[in-house]
């Protein structure tokens, strides 16, 4: 791979002087004249219809600006893929912490008050709460028999294949809910103008979202509404489309109260009332060799959706794609199915289904493992993917990769044989018994099949006065490295300077489309596009006289500098074009599901105390195929990021569930992990390249959360040998697997797994 | 309030928080919870590391505050912040202010941590982005030199 200047090396964080010294300016730290505050009165039922609403006497109601759905000038939906999703509930609730009322006060302490005196008198319905309820359909809550969405993916002859089998291996696996738990919460600023019409500022993903969504509701014209993205501490999906419920939100109450209103929620709400990661039910039957190969197997993925469709039918996408893994298939059927619950709309996290089907597969693997007797790493080795060889979506594997020599790297790295050895020998002697697992697993860069021709992206460069040139994209910066890495591009690719790139903040009416900022597609679809309208725009100048076919960086420069004060500016924009050869078939549901796939294999060492029933995580090894490494400490910082979260999947963030509504909304009682839970990470990259993607990148943001599920509960059984089949794996689950097994009768309550 | 004295008009049971962000309009110390469980809003009153949005403002009469924008102006503790970014220590930023706060604490206490002390000292601050080794790393460069 051959060495960059600046693409490949560890520029400055673009934005980072100011996150340091505090002069970053996130949407609660911003003031408007003349300003208000907006609150939210939210469902106390998961399922019913509103009977009465009283306004308590004892606030001064004239101050305020009430809002419901009458107010809404156009249609009262959240646009998005089934406009199913009510922007205020209108006479009906089917989620607790469903919006139903907005209010509007100078004062922010006001307004808590008077959202609790608001009393409002429901006839309950039957709500339903779980996967299994939904199926069994004993109340309807959605279209005409609660799925949103299924998928089939049939590969090979299936039917012939039981026959054959030597072993015939079932697994039934669960994952609960997640929160994303951005430390920085859901906020906006709204203001309207009968001229310039609705304008958002806040915390989010995807500006254009938000842009469609508020067009929708409002019927105002593309050019009459405007949002700009703000610094945004931390999103992971949180902030991919719960924004534009917000933004309506402190825009309607903008445009009755004819003043600026600032909205930004308060922890417990945000845990409670926004979206989660999918929880999900997957069965697995496959057919084995005695040689330990997978002859064909059937799987059922489930995820619940909660109340309304929202991204369901793209959770379940993916999740179905990744269900088979990094193995070959010689045939499968996925049956896969998304359905409704009364739980408030579970939406996009990071890996998006992907994190649910592969924790599934991997802890299968080793199920398979045991029962044939082979180690966790052989019975992978036996079924690994390998370059012509066809994913159960029929799509021929074309990259170099070489899954074997991960897996060595990775069992080498973490000291795998010895450990495993000594651990087996020590835990016969202590309460603190030691465990090592691994997950191999793959994850989609970019948007599924035909998705990006769809979104059909656009980006622009543009020449500055001062010589330099600004990228225009409304790719959104929030952590993970946006800004730096599409400057590293931009100046790596016209052979100027990092500094001598800016970035426009990403303001509708300011830059082009460039899709979401979701999908692990940034760097490598969007930084292709930015290469491109950076080598439009060079070849503009040359085309102008100003510039030779071959310049140096203060020629560029000088060029920039004369074209625009000659012709006033100079942009650029690329659109994205579908490589060739990728065919994917939306009915059959078959094809080329991604141009390129990240690879990896993760290793976690564990320790399960069976004095306290805690699981820690010690030591843990990540070794992943990137494509290429654009710049090592953003890509590392992902992957540790990644980790973490995934540790927390794994072991600590659990969702406590009653009545459809979540019981631990606090940090205080919800556990996400702490410096002091994250044990020391080997990370390892190989890079193959991508002739699709800049300089040879494939996606980084999602993969690493992929893995470690999977990996500590593989940890977790090896350590005690007990097979958990469920995330989260709290000391409570595991105390109740062993006294279970010590006492049989109590076999029956250890079964209920915890969602 | 960071070296200077400075007077405001508040309610007594009004959070620290609220003061230095609304009165005081030094916005760098931020709110994650409300709960004293993030760290986010951490600053130093009277040399003691204190989450601001559990602190009635009148705790905080005639004590001496530092927030993250009294951190930047002390010269000798920029090796922190330029070693945050180089190593990573930051990505969406809004916990970096009270992570700052509880490092130059962490320092100020103990001048050579070990990684398990920093681990420690650092685990009252939560960051959802970086997974912490990065901000390890940055603390233990700024204090191996």
């Amino acid at each position: 791979m051959e060495s960059g200047r600046i693409v490949g090396t560890a520029t400055p964080r673009k934005e980072g002087r100011d996150k340091v010294t505090g002069h970053a300016r996130y949407i609660d730290d911003l003031t408007f004249p003349n300003m208000v505050y907006g609150a939210t009165v939210r469902s106390g039922i998961p399922r019913g219809r509103i009977r009465q609403i009283t306004f308590g006497p004892e606030v001064a109601w004239n101050e305020f600006v009430v809002v419901s759905a009458k107010d809404i000038p156009g249609n009262n939906y959240i646009a998005l893929i089934d406009n199913d999703q009510p922007c205020l509930a209108n006479g009906i609730v089917n989620h607790a912490e469903e919006p139903i009322l907005l209010l509007a006060h100078p004062d922010r302490y006001a307004l808590s008050q008077a959202v609790a005196s608001v009393s409002i008198e429901y006839e309950p319905l039957t709500p339903i709460l779980t996967i299994e309820e939904s199926e069994r359909r004993t109340e309807i809550i959605w279209g005409s028999d609660n799925v949103f969405k299924t998928f089939l993916i049939e590969k090979g002859d299936l039917d012939g294949v039981w026959g054959r089998a030597d072993h015939i291996i079932e697994g039934e696996y669960f994952t609960g809910a997640q929160e994303q738990l951005y430390i920085e919460t859901q906020g906006v600023i709204a203001a309207f103008d009968a001229e310039q019409g609705v304008t958002i500022w806040g915390s989010m993903q995807c500006p254009f979202y938000v842009h469609k969504a508020l067009m929708v509701l409002f019927e105002l014209p593309e050019d009459r509404i405007r949002v700009v993205q703000t610094e945004t501490g931390g999103a992971f999906g949180g902030k991919e489309e719960y924004p534009s419920i917000i933004a309506a939100h402190a825009a309607l109450l903008a445009t009755k109260s004819g003043r600026p209103v600032k909205m930004v929620y308060d922890r417990a709400e945000d845990m409670a009332a926004t979206t989660k990661r999918h929880p999900s039910r997957t069965r697995h039957r496959t057919a084995v060799s005695k040689e330990g190969k997978i002859l064909g197997g059937e799987i059922e993925f489930v995820i619940d959706g909660g109340a309304y469709a929202t991204l369901s039918p793209v959770v379940l996408s993916r999740g179905t794609i990744h269900a088979g893994g990094p193995y070959y298939w010689p045939s499968v059927r996925i049956r896969a199915k998304a359905v409704a619950t009364n739980a408030p709309p579970h939406g996009a996290f990071r890996g998006f289904g992907a994190p649910q089907s592969l924790f599934a597969m991997e802890r299968h693997m080793d199920r398979i493992a045991r029962a044939l007797k082979l180690s966790p790493a052989e019975i992978r080795r036996r079924n690994f993917l390998k370059p012509g060889q066809t994913t159960t979506t029929n799509q021929t594997i074309r990259e170099p990769i070489n899954l074997e020599k991960l897996l060595d790297r990775a069992l080498e790295l973490s000291d795998y044989q010895a450990k495993k050895q000594r651990f087996a020998k020590e835990n016969k002697h202590s309460r603190r018994r030691k465990g090592i697992g691994m997950a191999a697993f793959l994850h989609g860069a970019g948007f599924t099949g035909s998705g990006e021709r769809y979104l059909n992206s656009v980006v622009g460069v543009e020449a500055q006065c001062d010589g330099g040139v600004r990228v225009l994209v409304s790719s959104t910066e929030f952590g993970q490295g946006t800004n730096t890495v599409l400057s590293q591009i931009a100046a790596e690719t016209l052979g100027l300077s990092y500094e001598d790139v800016t970035i426009a903040q990403p303001d509708t009416t300011e830059v082009p489309n460039s899709g979401p900022t979701v999908a692990s597609r940034t760097a490598m679809i969007v930084g292709k596009l930015v290469a491109s309208a950076a080598l439009g725009l060079r070849q503009s100048l040359v085309a102008a006289g100003m510039l030779g076919e071959v310049s140096t960086a203060e020629e560029f420069r000088k060029a920039c500098r004369n074209y625009v004060a000659q012709n006033g500016g100079l942009r650029c924009l690329a659109r994205y074009e579908q490589p060739a050869g990728i065919h994917w078939d939306d009915e059959k549901y078959c094809g080329e599901a991604y141009s390129a796939f990240g690879w990896a294999v993760y290793i976690a060492e564990v320790t399960a105390d069976l004095t306290t029933y805690g699981v820690s995580v010690d030591d843990f090894v990540a070794v992943q195929e990137v494509g290429r490494v654009l710049h090592p400490v953003l890509a590392r910082g992902q992957v540790l990021g990644g980790v973490a979260q995934g540790i927390g999947f794994a072991l600590y963030e659990k969702v406590e569930w009653r009545d459809g509504r979540m019981q631990n909304s606090q940090m205080t009682n919800y556990a996400a992990p702490t410096s002091s839970d994250m044990p020391p990470v080997r990370v390892h990259f190989e890079e193959l390249g991508n002739e699709h993607g800049a300089f040879g990148a494939k996606g980084i943001g999602e993969l690493p959360i992929d893995g470690p599920a999977p990996a500590i509960v593989n940890a977790v059984e090896d350590a005690l040998g007990t097979s958990f089949n469920f995330v989260p794996l709290l000391p409570e689950g595991i105390f109740e697997a062993i006294a279970a097994s010590a006492d049989p009768a109590r076999e029956e309550h250890s079964q209920s797994r915890v969602l | 309030m960071n070296g200077e004295p400075r007077s405001v008009h508040a309610y007594p049971m009004q959070r620290l928080l609220d003061v230095l962000r609304q009165e005081l309009e030094l916005t760098g110390t931020k709110e994650g919870c409300g709960e004293g469980e993030c760290g986010a809003c951490a600053v130093l009153v009277d040399g003691a590391l204190v989450v601001s949005c559990l602190i009635p403002v009148a705790q905080a009469k005639g004590a001496n505050i530092v927030t993250i924008e009294g951190v930047t102006a002390d010269a000798g503790l920029r090796a922190l912040q330029e070693a945050f970014l180089k190593c990573g220590g930051t990505q969406c930023g809004i916990c970096t202010p009270g992570m700052i706060l509880a490092s130059v604490h962490l320092l100020s206490k103990n001048p050579r941590p070990t990684t398990d002390e920093i681990r420690e000292g650092l685990s009252g601050n939560l960051c959802r982005c970086t997974g912490y080794l990065q901000i390890l790393e940055a603390v233990a460069q700024v204090a191996r030199a």
